[in-house]
């Protein structure tokens, strides 16, 4: 198979452009995707300061090696969730990674910080151990961000990422959920701006470029993900895109294109609180990130006393997701 | 020729002197899936495998936390 640009020997087909690429070519083409995104949706400019949320992943740190060969002024941070080997590895790569590009990479320790590691919150947690995962890289990178007085927070999330997402809320209709998945996520009072710049690129070219410019990934899966929805609407993704290829790729950018201007319309701007415990943006009294860590370590977020009106009493715990047991005797609500 | 598949780590015998994508088929993987990695270079679904070969086949799918 020759590559279309070059004739020379292809080692990359894409199927869904009806094309293949030679190492060079291939990269080339994959570096003009992201400089696309960054320029579709203005992203950032050169002077800005990007924090990259890096895992040791294939994806962001091909997003990381694109922004630092671009020459954009791109930090790393690295969150470490403790998930026992495999968070070791993730962190070797990554200080391996920056070492070697000579970047400057911060580590967040989640148990150092926070008091809980993901395993815990799998265990304790009324939530899944992904869902604490994402909840608390999104809060934690998001205050690094703000403390380091970056501009903006970018993800390594592909189109794979984003059509399985896309995929997820169609399937449930939460349409308050697809109002709001974007490129590009504005900066708000507290919230720093956030840029999804791989969102034209798959999976698969994610990692084969990571590859060609011999990024030392981890390849392992997280040992937390099996049966993960968002895997089985990727699976799902995939089967409809292996008989139609480019399926997943008019799923989403034709939503970009032609479904995200009708659901925005149909947005409701929520106005956002200052946590009362972390100062953190919120639509309620405490963030979702305060409410779940005091669920998994059992920690009360309201004070002593309690309300004397059993109403504003129910409404707080059912803001605190609480076990009974922490908060006293179950509470009638009516 | 040997295969080597990822997560879980393991080893099979295949049979080569055919094209790759008649391997992932007996194999039941879909190409877009994964890399397949020869000697350092990577591979399409149009290349001949032989016998002798060496093959990683690499998961591209990750599902971690958004």
């Amino acid at each position: 198979m020759k590559c279309t640009r070059c004739r020379t020997h292809a080692v990359v087909e894409l199927r869904r452009h009806n094309a293949a690429f030679c190492a060079d070519c291939f990269q080339g083409v994959f570096r003009n995707q992201v400089a696309r995104a960054i320029d579709e949706y203005d992203m950032f400019g050169p002077e800005d300061r990007i924090l990259v949320a890096v895992s040791g992943g294939k994806d962001s740190l091909a997003l990381w090696d694109v922004l630092l060969e671009s020459g954009y002024h791109a930090d790393g941070l690295y969150l470490g969730l403790g998930i026992g080997e495999y968070s070791d590895r993730s962190h070797d790569r990554t200080v391996a990674f920056a070492e070697h590009r000579g970047a400057s990479l911060r580590t967040i320790d989640l148990a150092a910080e926070q008091g809980f590691d993901i395993p815990l919150a799998g265990r304790k947690g009324a939530r899944s151990s992904c869902a604490v995962c994402g909840l608390s890289k999104r809060y934690l990178f998001n205050r690094a961000a703000l403390e380091g007085g970056y501009d903006v927070v970018a993800t390594g999330h592909n189109l794979d990422d984003e059509a399985a997402t896309l995929l997820g809320n169609t399937l449930r209709w939460n349409v308050e959920y697809i109002a709001r998945q974007a490129p590009v996520l504005p900066a708000a009072d507290g919230l720093v701006r956030k840029v999804k710049p791989l969102h034209r690129v798959t999976e698969l070219e994610t990692a084969a470029y990571a590859f060609l410019r011999s990024i030392d990934y981890v390849v392992e899966e997280c040992p937390l993900v099996a049966g993960n929805t968002q895997l089985r609407y990727k699976e799902s993704m995939n089967a409809i895109e292996s008989r139609s290829p480019g399926a997943k790729t008019q799923f989403f950018l034709g939503y970009l294109d032609r479904g995200m201007p009708v659901f925005r319309t149909a947005r409701e701007e929520i106005p956002l609180t200052a946590c009362a415990r972390c100062d953190q943006p919120t639509t309620g009294t405490y963030c979702a990130f305060c409410r779940a860590r005091a669920q998994i370590l059992g920690e009360r977020l309201t004070p002593v006393a309690p309300p004397e009106d059993p109403q504003q009493l129910a409404t707080e715990l059912s803001e605190e997701v609480l076990p009974a047991e922490i908060f006293g005797e179950p509470v009638d609500a009516r | 020729m040997k295969v080597v598949l990822r997560n879980p780590d393991r080893e099979l015998d295949v049979a080569g002197g055919r094209l790759l994508r008649e391997v992932l088929t007996e194999l039941a993987i879909d190409p877009d899936t994964v890399l397949v990695i020869r000697s350092g270079e990577l591979l399409t679904r149009h290349d001949l495998v032989d016998d002798t070969d060496k093959l990683e086949i690499r998961p591209v799918i990750s599902g971690g936390a958004l």
